[in-house]
């Protein structure tokens, strides 16, 4: 019996409807709740997404848990991304799922402000414990990816602005599932290995889920126990972090936090070399009021014309002289004519002019007789002249 | 283990000298011999500063735990 059937192998079906469906139902967004939600040993995930009028079996591979900012679990409303495979053995369809939400970004939002609340009633965000940045930090602690973008952005901004200081990284994953505990861990070690000025903490731009670590409480709680003072550095100028609310300064971004955190070498130096004009000013002001005064010391009329001091000197000394000759005339007449006086005074009291007229001196042995009574008869005596003496023997007397 | 550097080598540090010395030189009542001083003092931490700030070459070290909690710095090998 031969009828003309046309009969293919149920794998051969299956082939085409994998193949129709695979690409028909390329990936997409579904929503839908949870149930039936286990972890393989494997590490897959394997649930099921449900709404009031159907349900699709899911999976998420092990290397994608990894990118879950949630744990997910039975009765959460999601919204998943994922592409729609056949799975032959079973026969069944599924969705093959790349990335799970929770649904509305509300209940992050939710979960972000309940944190807040929680950390600023407990003042993790009270400015008077945010640390001062220090203004020239010689050796920064960078915690990031070492494969994201921000450390490129910190890297270029350094090298152009300051490349003299050391950068100590730590790499952390800074998305996923572990990654706040990585992050947390390297403020700490950063904290023991000791010597590191300033801390920048953070990452690249991304998703709310992809910066969902820095919102978590244990970074918060690392970032506050740091003594080294942290600059926070997540996203982009429009995302806030609950780490930039504990951080000591909060950078908008990862270059930003660069940027802040190091002055520009060439300003830097260029500050030095007018620290140095200042002081050159104020030594050559201070040096040339020293010469000002040196100078008109200098030119000041006795230290400058010697000549003339010594023309004027000679002048006066010539007109003392000449004063002074003039004086010893008069004083020389003067005492000439008085010693004219006197010698004519002397003259005639000189006892020979008083001989020469007639009158004689008598002596006895040598001494003046001035009277008659020391004479007496027989007594040898001596008569002195003016020109001569001779001697006489009293004769008569009494 | 490197220790936090002197206080008295840092930039920082340096740098305030350097507005201390500038600032009592401005304000000209130091005398003289001891301004000569200063300014030969500044010149010299100024040429420091310099020195410091010389180095064109970003040094990048990663910071790794090693076993019993010791940390090891490597070159960052990734450019």
């Amino acid at each position: 019996m031969s009828t003309e059937k046309n009969v293919v192998s149920i794998t051969e079906l299956t082939r085409q409807i994998k193949q129709s469906l695979e690409t028909s139902f390329p990936r997409m967004w579904v929503e839908g709740e949870i149930s039936n939600f286990k972890q393989h040993t494997s590490g897959h995930l394997y649930f099921t997404l449900k709404d009031e009028g159907a349900q699709l079996s899911a999976v998420m591979w092990r290397n994608r848990v990894a990118s879950l900012t949630f744990p997910p679990e039975d009765g959460m409303k999601v919204i998943a991304r994922g592409s729609i495979t056949v799975y032959p053995p079973r026969g069944s369809y599924q969705i093959d799922v790349e990335q799970i939400q929770p649904v509305g970004i509300g209940e992050l939002q939710l979960a972000f402000d309940r944190l807040k609340q929680k950390l600023a009633a407990e003042g993790l965000f009270d400015p008077a414990h945010k640390k001062p940045i220090p203004e020239f930090p010689e050796r920064i602690g960078i915690i990031t990816s070492e494969t994201g973008a921000a450390l490129q952005d910190i890297r270029s901004v350094l090298t152009r602005r300051h490349p003299s200081v050391e950068v100590i990284l730590a790499s952390v994953r800074v998305q996923g599932a572990g990654a706040a505990e990585e992050i947390a861990e390297a403020i700490g070690q950063m904290n023991r290995y000791g010597g590191i000025d300033v801390l920048i903490v953070g990452r690249g731009g991304g998703s709310l889920e992809d910066l969902w670590a820095f919102n978590e409480e244990r970074v918060a709680r690392a970032i506050y126990a740091s003594k080294i003072p942290v600059v926070s550095a997540v996203g982009h100028e429009i995302d806030f972090s609950i780490a930039d609310f504990v951080a000591d300064l909060r950078a908008p971004t990862p270059s930003a936090a660069s940027e802040l955190v190091v002055r520009d070498r060439t300003e830097l130096l260029e500050d030095i070399g007018n620290l140095c004009y200042t002081m050159r000013g104020a030594i050559d002001t201070q040096m040339s009021s020293f010469r000002e005064r040196m100078a008109s010391l200098l030119t000041s009329y006795w230290f400058n014309r010697p000549r003339d001091l010594v023309r004027e000197f000679s002048q006066r000394v010539d007109e003392i002289d000449r004063s002074l000759g003039v004086s010893f005339y008069h004083i020389a007449r003067t005492a000439h004519q008085r010693y004219d006086s006197l010698r004519h005074q002397l003259q005639a009291l000189n006892p020979q002019g008083v001989l020469k007229r007639g009158y004689s001196i008598v002596r006895k042995e040598g001494r003046i007789v001035s009277s008659a009574r020391l004479l007496h008869r027989g007594d040898e005596a001596e008569i002195q002249f003016h020109d001569g003496t001779i001697g006489v023997q009293v004769e008569k007397g009494k | 283990m490197a220790a936090k550097k002197l206080d008295k080598n840092s930039l920082e540090h340096s740098l305030k000298r350097l507005e201390e010395i500038v600032e009592s030189l401005e304000h000209g009542d130091v005398p003289l011999d001891d301004a000569v001083n200063f300014y030969e003092e500044g010149i010299r931490i100024s040429k420091e500063c310099a020195e410091k700030l010389k180095s064109t070459e970003l040094k990048i070290k990663k910071l790794s735990k090693g076993i019993e909690g010791q940390f090891t710095l490597n070159e960052s090998d990734e450019e």
